[in-house]
C-alpha cells in the first residue's frame, strides 16, 4: 500500500505547492459558499411577499437542510485536513454546535440576568441587591409567592393523588387502555387552548358555562369563578383545577407502569395472609414505587412553578391571580423593568436549584462516564 | 362451606363494579370540558348564546305546538278564562301552565294585540349544527349576520389558515433542528475522545433544569441587535436551545448504550465517524428520537410564552397559540369562533398524540424534568 501512495506523490515540489493551494481553495470556497447560500435564503424569508404556504415551505427546507448541510460540511472540510488535525477536530465538530447553543441561550444568559439583576431598570445604573429587596418586600410579590405555594401544594397534590388512583382503578379496570387514553389526553392540548375550554366552563352566563348552569340549576346565583372579588383567593382554584385536568395523565401514566413492575407474588402473599385491599395499597403499593412518586412529584412541582399560559389566557394575572412568571413577564416586557424582572427570574432559579444539585449528583454516580 | 365461595365471589362483584364505576366516572368528568368545546365549534352563534352545549342531550323543553289570536271579549284587564287557564294579563305574560302540567300558554305581545303561543313540554335534542364557525375562522372573510332584530351586521372573520401555517413553520425545524444537533452531541460525547468531555457534559445536565425565563431577556437583547427578532430562524433556534440540554441527555442515554461491537467493527472496516453515525447510530436511535421529536412536537407547537416573546412584534409571523391568546382578549365571548379556533389548534398534536402515544409514553419514562 505504501509504495502505491508514493508513486501517486507528485515529485515536483511546484506541483505540490499547488495541489496543496489548490485544496486549501476548495476548503475554504465550499463552505463560503454554502454560508452565502444559507444568507441568501435568510435574507429572501425575512424580506419576502410570496403565498404563505410557499415560504412555509422554503423555510422548512431551508432550516432542515441548512443545519443538515452545515455538518455535513463542517464534517467534509475536517476530513480533508491530515490524520492529526482531524482526530483533534473532528469531535468539536460533533459536539460544537450544541455546546454553543446551550452556551449562547442558557449558560450565558444566566450570567448576563443575574447581572441585570444588579442593575436599575433601565440597565444603567448598579444598584446592588435592592431589586431582590424589592422582590421580597413587595405587595404584588406577596401575592404572586402566596398564589404560587398554592398552587403547588394544591396542584401537585391533587395530580399526584389522582394520578395514583386512577392508575390503580385502572390496573383493575376492563378498560384500561380507554380510560388511560382519555385521561391522557389534555397533555396534548396546550395551555391556552385549555384555556378556551375552561373560560368556557366558568362562563357567567349559565347557558353558555356549564358550571354556572350546575349553580343556577340547583339554586345559587352565577358567578364570575376566575374574577369575582368576593372569593378571592379562592379564585386561584379555579385556575389550579385546569392543571389538575391537563397534569393529572402525566402522573397517572409513570405510576401505571411503576404499578406493572411491582411482583404479584408480593401482592398475591398479602392478601392470602387476610390483608384488605387497603392495606396492600397503603403498605405494599406506595412503597414500592417511592421513587416514581417522588421523580413525578418534582416534576410536576417544577411545572407549577413555572405556571404562565394558563394564568395569562385566564385572568392576564389580574383579580389577585399572578404568579411568579406572569409577574415576571409583566416588569421585564410591559412595565420595562428590567432589574426588577431579572431578580425575579433568578429568584426562579434559585427555586430550581435542588433539582440541578439532585441532576448533577445522580450523574456522578454513574460510572460509565 | 358452600356459601363461602358464593360470598367471596360477591366481594368481588361489588369490587368490580366499585372499581370500573368510579373510573368510568373519573374518565367523564375527564372528557366532558374537551366534549364541550367539541361541541360548541359546531353549534350556531345564537345557539350557544340561549341554551348551553349539553342542551344537544335528550332534555325536557317547552316547545311552541300551535299559535292563535287573543279570543274577543275577554276582560283584558281582569283574570281570564283561555282555554281552560285562568290568570291574568300579566300572569300569562310570564306563561301560565295548565292544570294537567302538560301544556302552557304565553301571551306574546301587547296587551290590546296579542297572540297566545301554545307549548308543550316534549323531549328534544338541540341538534342544529353547522360549519359555519369553521369557515368564518378559517377563511377571514366577511360575514353578514342577521340579527334577531332583523338588521344586519358584517363581522369580521379570522384568519386561522395563515396562523396554522406559521405554527408548522416554525414546529417542524424547531423539532428536527434540535434533535439532529442533539444527536450529534450524544454521539461524540458517547463515542470521541477530547479533552473538555467531562465537563461540558456536566454543563448540560446542570443546565436541564434552568427556567428559561432566565434567557428571555438577553437573547431578545441579542435578536433585536443583530435583527432576528420575529423571524422563523430566530424562534428555531431559541426552540432549539431550550430544549437542547434534554434532547441531548436522553439521546446520550440511549446512544452510550447501543452495543460496542457493531461500531468496532464498523471502525475495522474503515468507516469514518460522520459514515457511521449517519449509516448505524441514526436508524438505531428511532425510538428514542421518535420520542424526543414528539415531545417537542407537542412542546413547540403549544408553545406560547417563546413566541410571544420573540415573535410579538410581527403579526404575519403570529403562530395558533398567540392568534387564539389574543382573541380571548379581544373578543372573549365570541364563542362559536373561540372553540372552532381552539379545536383547529388542537387537532395535529391529537392526530400526533393518538397515533404514536407509546412513543411518547417511553419518552416520558425516560424521565424528564425540562427547563
Amino acid at each position: 500500500m505504501q509504495e502505491i501512495y508514493a508513486e501517486v506523490k507528485p515529485k515536483n515540489p511546484l506541483e505540490r505547492v499547488g495541489a496543496w493551494l489548490f485544496r486549501l481553495l476548495i476548503s475554504l470556497f465550499v463552505p463560503i459558499i454554502t454560508f452565502l447560500v444559507l444568507y441568501v435564503g435568510f435574507r429572501w424569508l425575512r424580506d419576502t411577499e410570496a403565498p404563505k404556504a410557499i415560504i412555509a415551505l422554503v423555510a422548512i427546507l431551508w432550516g432542515v437542510g441548512g443545519v443538515a448541510l452545515l455538518y455535513f460540511v463542517a464534517n467534509w472540510f475536517v476530513e480533508r485536513l491530515g490524520e492529526r488535525w482531524r482526530a483533534l477536530l473532528q469531535p468539536y465538530v460533533f459536539i460544537g454546535p450544541a455546546v454553543a447553543i446551550l452556551v449562547w441561550y442558557l449558560a450565558l444568559p444566566t450570567v448576563r440576568t443575574f447581572w441585570l439583576s444588579l442593575l436599575d431598570r433601565n440597565g444603567q445604573a448598579f444598584v446592588g441587591l435592592k431589586n431582590y429587596l424589592a422582590v421580597f418586600t413587595n405587595q404584588d410579590m406577596f401575592t404572586a409567592f402566596r398564589n404560587n405555594v398554592m398552587w403547588i401544594l394544591i396542584g401537585v397534590t391533587f395530580c399526584v393523588a389522582l394520578g395514583l388512583i386512577i392508575a390503580t382503578l385502572a390496573d383493575r379496570s376492563r378498560f384500561e387502555t380507554f380510560a388511560k387514553s382519555m385521561i391522557f389526553l389534555p397533555m396534548a392540548i396546550s395551555m391556552v387552548g385549555a384555556g378556551v375550554i375552561w373560560n368556557m366552563i366558568y362562563d357567567v352566563n349559565p347557558n353558555v358555562g356549564l358550571l354556572n348552569a350546575i349553580v343556577t340549576g340547583l339554586g345559587g346565583k352565577a358567578t364570575a369563578w376566575t374574577a369575582a372579588a368576593n372569593i378571592q383567593p379562592w379564585n386561584n382554584l379555579f385556575l389550579i383545577v385546569i392543571v389538575i385536568w391537563l397534569q393529572t395523565g402525566y402522573a397517572m401514566v409513570l405510576f401505571s407502569a411503576a404499578i406493572k413492575g411491582i411482583p404479584a407474588e408480593i401482592q398475591e402473599a398479602a392478601r392470602v395472609d387476610g390483608a384488605t385491599e387497603m392495606q396492600v395499597f397503603f403498605k405494599i403499593m406506595i412503597p414500592y414505587i417511592m421513587g416514581t412518586i417522588i421523580a413525578v412529584t418534582t416534576t410536576i412541582v417544577i411545572f407549577t412553578l413555572k405556571i404562565f399560559d394558563v394564568v395569562m389566557v385566564m385572568t392576564g394575572g389580574q383579580f389577585s391571580t399572578q404568579v411568579i412568571a406572569t409577574e415576571f413577564y409583566r416588569q421585564s416586557f410591559n412595565a420595562q423593568n428590567s432589574g426588577y424582572g431579572a431578580a425575579i427570574a433568578i429568584v426562579l432559579l434559585i427555586a430550581v436549584v435542588p433539582v440541578m444539585i439532585y441532576n448533577l449528583r445522580q450523574f456522578s454516580q454513574r460510572e460509565v462516564f | 362451606m358452600a356459601a363461602k365461595p358464593r360470598s367471596a365471589k360477591r366481594t368481588k362483584l361489588i369490587q368490580d363494579i366499585i372499581v370500573n364505576g368510579s373510573l368510568a366516572l373519573l374518565v367523564l368528568i375527564w372528557t366532558i370540558p374537551t366534549l364541550g368545546l367539541l361541541v360548541s365549534s359546531f353549534r350556531t352563534r345564537e345557539d350557544i348564546q340561549s341554551s348551553g352545549w349539553w342542551s344537544i342531550l335528550p332534555h325536557k323543553e317547552w316547545v311552541q305546538t300551535e299559535e292563535f289570536a287573543v279570543p274577543e271579549g275577554l276582560d283584558r284587564d281582569g283574570v281570564m278564562n283561555i282555554r281552560g287557564v285562568e290568570g291574568t294579563f300579566e300572569q300569562f305574560r310570564n306563561g301560565l301552565t295548565s292544570a294537567e302540567g302538560d301544556t302552557r300558554l304565553v301571551w306574546l305581545g301587547n296587551k290590546r294585540l296579542g297572540k297566545i303561543q301554545v307549548q308543550e313540554n316534549n323531549w328534544t335534542t338541540n341538534t342544529d349544527f353547522t360549519l359555519e364557525n369553521y369557515g368564518q375562522v378559517l377563511a377571514g372573510k366577511t360575514f353578514e349576520i342577521r340579527q334577531a332584530d332583523g338588521s344586519v351586521t358584517t363581522e369580521q372573520g379570522d384568519n386561522f389558515v395563515g396562523a396554522f401555517l406559521n405554527s408548522i413553520t416554525v414546529t417542524v425545524p424547531a423539532v428536527v433542528i434540535p434533535i439532529l444537533i442533539a444527536a450529534f452531541a450524544a454521539y461524540g460525547f458517547a463515542w470521541m475522545k477530547f479533552p473538555g468531555r467531562k465537563p461540558l457534559f456536566i454543563m448540560i445536565v446542570a443546565l436541564l433544569a434552568v427556567p428559561l425565563q432566565i434567557a428571555l431577556v438577553p437573547i431578545l437583547r441579542d435578536y433585536v441587535k443583530v435583527d432576528l427578532n420575529g423571524t422563523f430562524l430566530g424562534i428555531w433556534l431559541a426552540h432549539a436551545g431550550f430544549g437542547l440540554p434534554l434532547a441531548t441527555y436522553l439521546l446520550y442515554n440511549y446512544i452510550s448504550t447501543l452495543p460496542k461491537d457493531i461500531l468496532e467493527s464498523a471502525f475495522i472496516d474503515g468507516a469514518s465517524h460522520f459514515t457511521i453515525f449517519q449509516k448505524l447510530i441514526i436508524p438505531l436511535s428511532v425510538p428514542a428520537l421518535a420520542s424526543f421529536a414528539i415531545f417537542q412536537f407537542l412542546w413547540t407547537w403549544n408553545d406560547y410564552l417563546v413566541a410571544l416573546i420573540f415573535i410579538g412584534a410581527k403579526p404575519d409571523v403570529q403562530v395558533l397559540t398567540m392568534r387564539i391568546a389574543e382573541m380571548v382578549g379581544s373578543r372573549g365571548n365570541d364563542w362559536h369562533l373561540l372553540t372552532a379556533g381552539a379545536f383547529i389548534s388542537m387537532i395535529l398534536p391529537l392526530v400526533v398524540f393518538f397515533s404514536l402515544q407509546r412513543f411518547f409514553v417511553r419518552g416520558m419514562m425516560a424521565g424528564s424534568v425540562k427547563g
